[in-house]
């Protein structure tokens, strides 16, 4: 169909010799194996992290805001700088899924799943913040604005800080939604290739009952695409009033109006870093190298070295309008940013932001693994710094200098950033385990015009498929809603096969079955005569399929359950990956 | 539901859009077509009504954009005014570009969700639900149509088989 044609110059998005069904079978495999040992370490630390940071919100709760590092001059410190940090970083995934399908850049299919679980995790992070700030955080409702028994006390319209509460719950539950109806057919898929029970229940609750209709796809579509066309503004306009809580005050180095373009993107420039650092690792740990490319991560560092040259043009921006205001507290605000006591983090923000990204530009870099992974890291240090110098060097000398003083961190500031980001490795780490981490529907849509499999059949002129006429008939007969078991011996096998999936020889290799304990060349060859050529197919048996097959071979009933052959079959499934 | 039903299966996106066509051409009508991804240009060959999701959507922003308005002229203008610094907010369009964001971002709230809750509700999907199609291959890698069988399965089925389906589940309901 001429639909699949996609110009041969482009370099195939998804590698390896794939249909499919292999899709499938690659982005489920990460789900259906066990977790390695490497996991459950990783694990283990980011959830002692977490557990280090909800003692220290406690502590902060019951004794209230004085135990961080707070004084009467710097009256903001980590708290605002970690909130910006999360919110920032929560821009990319609804940036990829949202500006990148309006464009229709068929590369976010590979990423957008994981960019998107990554905001939803990052932008909880984000709300803690305010909430524990709040110091009595079981009134938070109090910022909704719902009749009370005050009186007419409602709160306040003209606050950016309100506007900050209505802009990040509508990017979260609109992130939401738009990150589970794309998770719904994949969900289906797992759903309906689970073998035991329990997975069955839970994919199938949490697909909604996907069934895959002709329409249900029309609308899917068109729900994605106004979702884009709400979020791509809904994503600019998050950051920009994150901005307006600096920029609507009054405070020399916060009230410029290049905030609102500077801080979007710089999350922009964040959110990509952090997506890179996390999916360099997802794909090897995941085995998903044949999805997330090394053509994904180069254009994920173009996305970062342009938005960091944008901050960096932002920067320099600042400090001319601070001199060419001829504002004396605007320039002093400026001067003692890159000179004063905090000359370290400034530095460090500009090589970090400003410098380190600029080495993109060589293309032998920004195909770099090893390299793409450190400057991710690098950018997001920068980006923290960039947040503390804004907050802490504006406000740590002010106007009168009898009150100019230096900010420190207690332990219990540090223990609550720690405990955000332990919460935040926790949320992916699970999602990671449990969660289609790649949008397989999505990625099957463009198979054929960007797989390589396709593409290799296109270059050599060969067709993409072939009509054959040769399709095998069966019969079912329903009583009352009920389908009745099939007389026949063929019908059977066919049964039988119509639940394991059949297996075309001319396609796929078959597996020695007699590596399954219990299954000998005798039995192989039974199995092989029923249709059951591959462990794929042997893995997925369950009682009604054993007892279908003791009733077709009629030898040794029982003794397929009792070995376990589908669980030993699944674990040679996984030995071969 | 009629008392024979045939299921063909398909491998492969482009075989069942020339199978649909096929079908529609010789005037039989396609009762429903299970997919495991989106396939371009499906809903149109089946001859599917447009979908007015994308109206509904407006109409919802709509809707979203005359809350906002009208809960924060009632809160901060009506309700109770404040004299902020001097600067009080006597007036609604004195006071309306500090509204602006909360407009948007209410107008956005409500386009999306009842977007997506009216979706989620028309093609019946909510904790629960069981799902409805008649293959567990038709989330991986199978495409299956579904067509009623008026005293015609013979016809149909050799239809059927040369349009290229892998499979032909014909479903006899007995009442």
């Amino acid at each position: 169909m001429a639909s699949h044609y996609e110009a041969p110059i482009r370099k195939p998005l998804v590698l390896g010799d794939k249909g499919y069904h292999d899709v499938s079978v690659d982005i489920a495999a990460p789900i259906e194996g066990r977790a390695n040992k490497l996991w459950w370490i990783v694990f283990s630390i980011a959830l002692a992290a977490l557990l280090w940071g909800i003692g220290a919100i406690i502590y902060t709760i019951s004794t209230g805001i004085g135990t961080w590092g707070l004084n009467k001059t710097v009256n903001w410190a980590w708290d605002i700088t970690n909130f910006v940090w999360w919110v920032g970083i929560g821009h990319a995934g609804t940036l990829i899924s949202a500006v990148l399908l309006l464009f229709r850049q068929k590369w976010r299919m590979a990423i957008n799943r994981s960019a998107e679980a990554m905001t939803i995790f990052s932008v909880i992070q984000a709300a803690l913040f305010p909430v524990i700030h709040m110091g009595r955080p079981w009134l938070a409702y109090w910022v909704v604005p719902i009749p009370n028994q005050f009186g007419s006390l409602w709160v306040n319209f003209n606050s950016p800080l309100l506007w900050d509460v209505f802009a990040i719950s509508t990017y979260l539950s609109v992130s939401l939604v738009f990150w589970w109806t794309g998770l719904l057919p994949d969900f289906g898929m797992l759903r309906d290739r689970a073998v035991k029970p329990f997975q069955k229940k839970i994919y199938s609750l949490v697909s909604f009952g996907w069934t895959g209709r002709a329409k249900d796809w029309q609308r899917f579509e068109e729900v994605s695409l106004v979702l884009a066309g709400l979020a791509t503004p809904l994503v600019l306009s998050v950051h920009t009033i994150v901005s307006f809580d600096f920029a609507t005050s009054v405070i020399p180095g916060w009230h410029t109006t290049i905030f609102p373009p500077y801080f979007v993107a710089g999350a922009i420039f964040s959110g990509f870093a952090m997506v890179q650092t996390l999916l360099i690792i997802m794909r090897k740990v995941s085995h998903l190298e044949d999805y997330i490319t090394v053509q994904h991560i180069e254009l994920m560092n173009i996305v970062i070295m342009i938005t960091g040259s944008i901050v960096g043009c932002a920067y320099i921006t600042e400090l001319f309008m601070a001199w060419y205001s001829g504002v004396e507290y605007e320039q002093y605000a400026f001067l003692n940013r890159a000179t004063g006591p905090y000359w370290w983090a400034y530095l460090l923000m500009m090589s970090c932001n400003v410098v380190s990204p600029q080495i993109m530009w060589f293309k032998k870099i920004r195909t770099s693994i090893v390299i793409s992974f450190i400057i991710s890291i690098v950018v997001n240090v920068g980006m923290w710094f960039e947040r503390f110098v804004i907050i802490v060097t504006s406000l740590h000398r002010d106007y009168l200098p009898s009150s100019w003083t230096m900010f420190s961190p207690t332990f219990v500031d540090i223990g609550i950033f720690i405990g955000t980001i332990g919460f935040f490795f926790v949320l992916f780490l699970l999602y990671s385990r449990t969660f289609p981490v790649i949008a397989q529907a999505e990625v099957k849509s463009i198979l054929k015009s960007s797989g390589a499999r396709y593409k290799a059949l296109r270059d050599a002129g060969k067709p993409l498929y072939t009509i054959r006429k040769n399709g095998i008939v069966r019969e079912t007969i329903v009583n009352n809603n009920q389908e009745a078991a099939v007389s026949s011996e063929s019908n059977q096998e066919e049964s039988l096969l119509s639940s394991l999936g059949s297996f075309d020889s001319g396609t796929q290799d078959p597996d020695d079955l007699k590596k399954v304990k219990g299954i000998g060349p005798l039995m192989e060859k039974t199995l092989n005569k029923l249709g059951i050529f591959s462990f794929l197919q042997v893995s997925k048996m369950g009682q009604k399929e054993y007892d279908l097959l003791d009733s077709l071979t009629g030898s040794f009933p029982g003794r397929a359950q009792r070995e376990d052959w589908a669980g030993q079959a699944r674990m040679f499934l996984n030995n071969d990956k | 539901m009629a008392a024979t039903v045939i299921h063909a299966y398909y491998d492969d996106d482009d075989v069942l859009m020339h199978a649909v066509k096929r079908v529609k051409a010789e005037k039989h009508h396609i009762e429903e077509v299970y997919c495991p991804f989106p396939v371009h240009g499906l809903d149109k060959a089946m001859g599917l009504a447009p979908t007015r999701i994308a109206i509904t959507s407006f109409m919802y922003g709509c809707l979203g954009l005359i809350v906002s308005v009208v809960m924060m002229k009632y809160i901060m203008i009506d309700d109770w005014p404040m004299d902020i610094g001097g600067k009080p907010s006597f007036t609604y369009i004195e006071n309306m570009p500090a509204f602006v964001p909360i407009m948007f971002e209410l107008t956005v709230f409500f386009a999306a969700h009842l977007m997506v809750i009216t979706f989620y509700l028309r093609s019946r999907l909510w904790p629960f639900k069981k799902a409805e199609n008649p293959d567990v291959r038709t989330t991986d890698a199978h495409f299956i149509m579904e067509i009623e069988v008026h005293n015609n399965e013979t016809e149909l089925k050799d239809l059927l088989l040369d349009t290229g389906a892998v499979e032909l589940n014909i479903i006899k309901n007995n009442h």
